[in-house]
């Protein structure tokens, strides 16, 4: 006989697809306010693009584009600005950069310094790999002997 | 003989790493290096506070070694080291020049500075952070060391306190003095 889930346990795995079917979903949620909106909407939307690159250096975990501190607000003004003066997207973020450092870049540069961020993990992988392959490969061998 | 103990290589790198996260855990996320360390101090341009005739801006820092304080009213860590930067001022040790961030209100920063006193040389008011991000500050206070050529030599976050000054701030002071 198929056991069939309670509704109190039906409602919940519901939930859960929702909440992760939500996920998928834009926020619709921003920081940016409205009188901090360009005109322009393609240069609203290039400091858009950037502020999602920028850490908010008060908060660490956000971008400037999400978090609501002051000075992310003022960040997110400043990187408008510089925009509407003519500055290409590179040079508005070299400017921060030259302020804060690589550290207000939510993706590291990939350079001498972060190298073992950007090739660790693949590396861990590849290692974990290699002797899952050679443990398989001698418990195999050795079945057979011991089958013979 | 090095095959038997392999087992024990997972628990070494285990090891390994746990030590590594401690000391880690340890280390202060919201102390950041700063980006302008030997860098000369950017262009920037800050109208004066109310009630004071004079802002404040890059080339009042060329000539001498000097100190810029970012402080608010509204930043509770910089009355903890008021009081000593007025003691610095009165005994004349070295030229203090203020960035006043963030005020709530144009009066704010002036009224703060009339009950608690002036322990600066020259004050910006910096109400759209543009003194703050040309520095990169994080965070209230903040105090960076300019050199007389205007490079920022070194950087200082939190209050200044009488134990950091004599131990650590002072000997750098004197060690940008003695250079030509």
């Amino acid at each position: 006989m198929a056991d069939r889930p309670a509704p109190a346990r039906r409602i919940l795995v519901l939930l859960t697809v929702l909440a992760g079917l939500a996920g998928l979903l834009p926020d619709p949620a921003r920081a940016v306010l409205p009188e901090e909106v360009l005109a322009n909407p393609v240069h609203e939307a290039r400091a858009r693009a950037i502020s999602k690159e920028l850490r908010c250096v008060v908060c660490q975990n956000q971008s400037i584009d999400d978090s609501d501190a002051e000075l992310a607000r003022d960040l997110r003004v400043l990187v408008r600005q510089r925009i509407v003066e003519g500055d290409s997207d590179d040079e508005v973020i070299a400017y921060v950069v030259s302020r804060y450092g690589d550290f207000v870049l939510l993706r590291p540069p990939v350079k001498g310094a972060t190298l073992v961020l950007w090739i660790g993990p693949i590396a861990i992988v590849l290692i974990g790999l290699l002797a899952m392959i050679s443990y398989f490969r001698r418990a195999g061998r050795e079945a057979e002997r011991a089958g013979q | 003989m090095s095959r038997r103990f392999l087992f024990l290589l997972p628990l070494v790198l285990i090891a390994a790493l746990g030590i590594g996260f401690w000391f880690g855990l340890q280390r202060d996320p919201q102390a950041l290096p700063s980006a302008l360390i030997n860098k000369p101090v950017p262009e920037f341009s800050l109208a004066a506070i109310e009630g004071s005739a004079r802002g404040f801006r890059r080339d009042d820092l060329l000539g001498k070694v000097s100190l810029v304080n970012i402080f608010g009213s509204w930043c509770v860590a910089c009355l903890i080291e008021h009081p000593f930067l007025m003691e610095l001022k009165a005994n004349g040790v070295v030229p203090i020049y203020g960035i006043n961030w963030r005020e709530p209100n144009r009066r704010a920063g002036p009224e703060w500075l009339d009950k608690f006193g002036n322990p600066y040389r020259f004050v910006g008011d910096d109400p759209r952070s543009e003194g703050a991000i040309a520095f990169g500050v994080t965070g209230a206070p903040e105090t960076f060391f300019v050199d007389r050529k205007g490079i920022i030599r070194y950087k200082h976050a939190g209050p200044i306190t009488r134990d950091v000054w004599e131990s650590k701030l002072w000997p750098i002071v004197q060690r940008l003095r003695a250079e030509s």
